[in-house]
């Protein structure tokens, strides 16, 4: 088998021989990492299994970010678990004010091509941007990597999506992504590996890929894997990964199925609630009214994102009826967004900036809507509850579209405001 | 095993927001106080409404979304005693077979909101004695049914220390 998938690539280097697809293998992990909605009960998982040292700690991190700072006593505690756990064990803990764990594992270089990473986050998928294997895994599954270093995999087929055509302007990556969602349905690729391929890759930032990665587990995706190209590698040695090998994928591999999409007519396109794959065309929404907007998550919180929002935003104010959050996806990009002035402009149209996390996202804290509204976010889920209300109505979309349905107080077509 | 129970009824995509809220997940460890807002957000009181052994049958996607290991410990805790769904995501799925939650999956087409269903998991058949038919399940793959008949990771991991399959 000369032809080989992205995922057949990954692993084949782990295994030391050609995998099948649909064999069990037992693997080991080159980085894990938990976050504090299940790390909790994977330390308590841990001793459950006998686990009294962690195997390699300097392949875990544990981070803080659902509720980062607590929000109250329960989250306190579970908190203080965490940080006596990571000190006991000399594992690196991300506390608060570090920012979103799918920002942090890259960011710090703990993600690269070739690698195979597990996280107790279903989000985990984010790092296939830089050419990892990452997928999200239980509190258990996180225990039994710590105790041993390992996990095992049914080795999955995969699907080849080919990004062809130009990105229109204010089209973005969240937008193929959302449409993708429509295309295939939140089980198109249940026990699947996405592969991306195309010459849209060329014309994506980084930054925009981990949105398409980060969003391949709403379409069921195991993973979301992009080839490495000269991008990625800057990428990773700007955040301390040099010489990584080449990653490029093969069309004639043994792809289960191809999917085209052609960007060129791509409009900006909307998940209406309660659905990730509810999505429709921008021009098809009609006549929504936003109280609150969210720019922000491990979805679109990252320096592109904010700077996009910006420059709309800059010298004008938001719609009077409208609240913005806006949360940084880490401290590094906070610091960089406050020295670009990106920031400020924010501020001053009248955004509310939250500390690095993931909050609102969630409905733990940081914005939680009122019965009856309609928030418009970046992030990647708008489950009934999602944002801690089951009475409020979440929209996904890009930070573009975001931005400007805050200027108007209603779902905008950010093309006319480009 | 042979599990025995009348069936609650759900649709397609029940993401594990839905199984339990992550207003509540975040705050606690302690699974029985948790299972008290099972589905809450998608039919209040569903608590109030099972019984020890009662059985959840769902449509395609079932535990789609977040990895929360919370969700099968909940179902579990709320006294459930397995799932039967078209299908599974497959986070959930590992979840549950490694904390010893059964999982079936089937065509539910046929089975209504109260029918009592009987579960064969080796022999892979679902009766529905309400109705007096029968359904083929897709079998757990070896591996899988090992850690269920293990009753779960953590006793896998204790027996063997370690996985069995390496």
């Amino acid at each position: 088998m000369s032809h080989k998938t992205l995922t057949e690539k990954i692993f084949e280097s782990h295994l030391d021989r050609e995998p099948k697809v649909g064999e069990v293998v037992v693997v080991d992990i080159d980085f894990a990492m938990g976050q504090d909605g299940t790390s909790p009960l994977a330390i308590q998982k841990f001793y459950e299994m006998g686990g009294k040292k962690v195997l390699k700690p300097e392949k875990i991190a544990l981070v803080i970010d659902h509720g980062a700072p607590s929000p109250n006593e329960g989250f306190s505690n579970l908190h203080k678990l965490m940080r006596d756990f990571a000190y006991e064990q000399g594992i690196k803990l991300f506390d608060i004010g570090s920012g979103i764990c799918h920002q942090l594992i890259p960011e710090y270089g703990f993600a690269g091509p070739y690698d195979i990473i597990v996280g107790a986050d279903s989000h985990t998928c984010t790092y296939g941007a830089v050419g990892a294997f990452a997928t999200g895994i239980g509190s258990s599954e996180l225990s039994a990597v710590m105790l041993s270093g390992k996990l095992w995999f049914k080795i999955p087929a995969s699907i080849r999506v080919v990004l062809s055509g130009k990105l229109p302007a204010g089209v973005y990556s969240k937008d193929i992504i959302l449409y993708l969602a429509k295309l295939i349905g939140a089980d198109g690729a249940t026990y699947k590996a996405l592969e991306f391929d195309g010459e849209v890759i060329d014309q994506l930032s980084v930054d925009a890929r981990f949105t398409i990665s980060n969003m391949a587990v709403e379409v069921g995706a195991k993973a979301g894997i992009f080839p490495v190209d000269d991008k990625t590698k800057l990428w990773l040695k700007e955040h301390g990964r040099e010489n990584v090998k080449d990653l490029s994928i093969d069309p004639l591999a043994n792809y289960e199925s191809t999917i085209e999409i052609d960007v060129s007519k791509l409009e900006p396109q909307v998940a209406l609630p309660h659905r990730v794959d509810n999505v429709v065309d921008i021009s098809k929404v009609g006549d929504v009214p936003i109280h609150q907007g969210f720019i922000g998550t491990c979805t679109n919180g990252r320096l592109e994102d904010l700077e996009i929002a910006s420059k709309i935003l800059e010298g004008k104010q938001i719609h009077p009826k409208v609240r913005l959050i806006v949360s940084c996806a880490s401290k590094s990009i906070y610091l960089e967004a406050l020295r670009r002035g990106i920031i400020e402009k924010l501020i001053n149209a009248g955004a509310t900036i939250i500390p690095p996390g993931c909050g609102p996202c969630v409905g733990t804290h940081a914005g939680v809507p009122s019965d009856g509204e309609n928030v418009i976010s970046t992030a990647n889920r708008n489950f009934k509850g999602r944002m801690g209300n089951n009475k409020a109505f979440i929209y996904l979309a890009s930070p573009a579209t975001v931005a400007v349905s805050c200027l108007t107080g209603k779902i905008t077509d950010p093309r006319r405001y480009l | 095993m042979i599990i025995r129970g009348f069936a609650h009824k759900l649709g397609d995509d029940i993401n594990t927001d839905y199984i339990i809220s992550g207003k509540y997940k975040f705050k606690t460890l302690d699974m029985k106080e948790l299972a008290q807002h099972i589905f809450e957000d998608i039919e209040p009181d569903f608590i109030k409404k099972i019984k020890p052994g009662d059985i959840i049958v769902a449509g395609k996607n079932f535990g789609c979304g977040s990895s929360r290991e919370q969700a099968p410990l909940v179902i579990k805790n709320a006294g459930l005693s397995a799932v039967v769904a078209v299908s599974f995501a497959r986070i959930f799925y590992r979840n549950a077979i490694n904390n010893g939650l059964p999982l079936v999956e089937c065509d539910t087409s046929n089975i209504d909101d109260g029918d009592e269903l009987e579960i064969e998991l080796e022999k892979g058949i679902v009766k529905d004695i309400t109705k007096g038919f029968e359904i083929q399940i897709n079998p757990l793959p070896p591996f899988m049914m090992k850690l269920l008949q293990d009753g779960g990771l953590v006793e896998h991991f204790k027996k063997y220390g370690g996985f069995s399959i390496e």
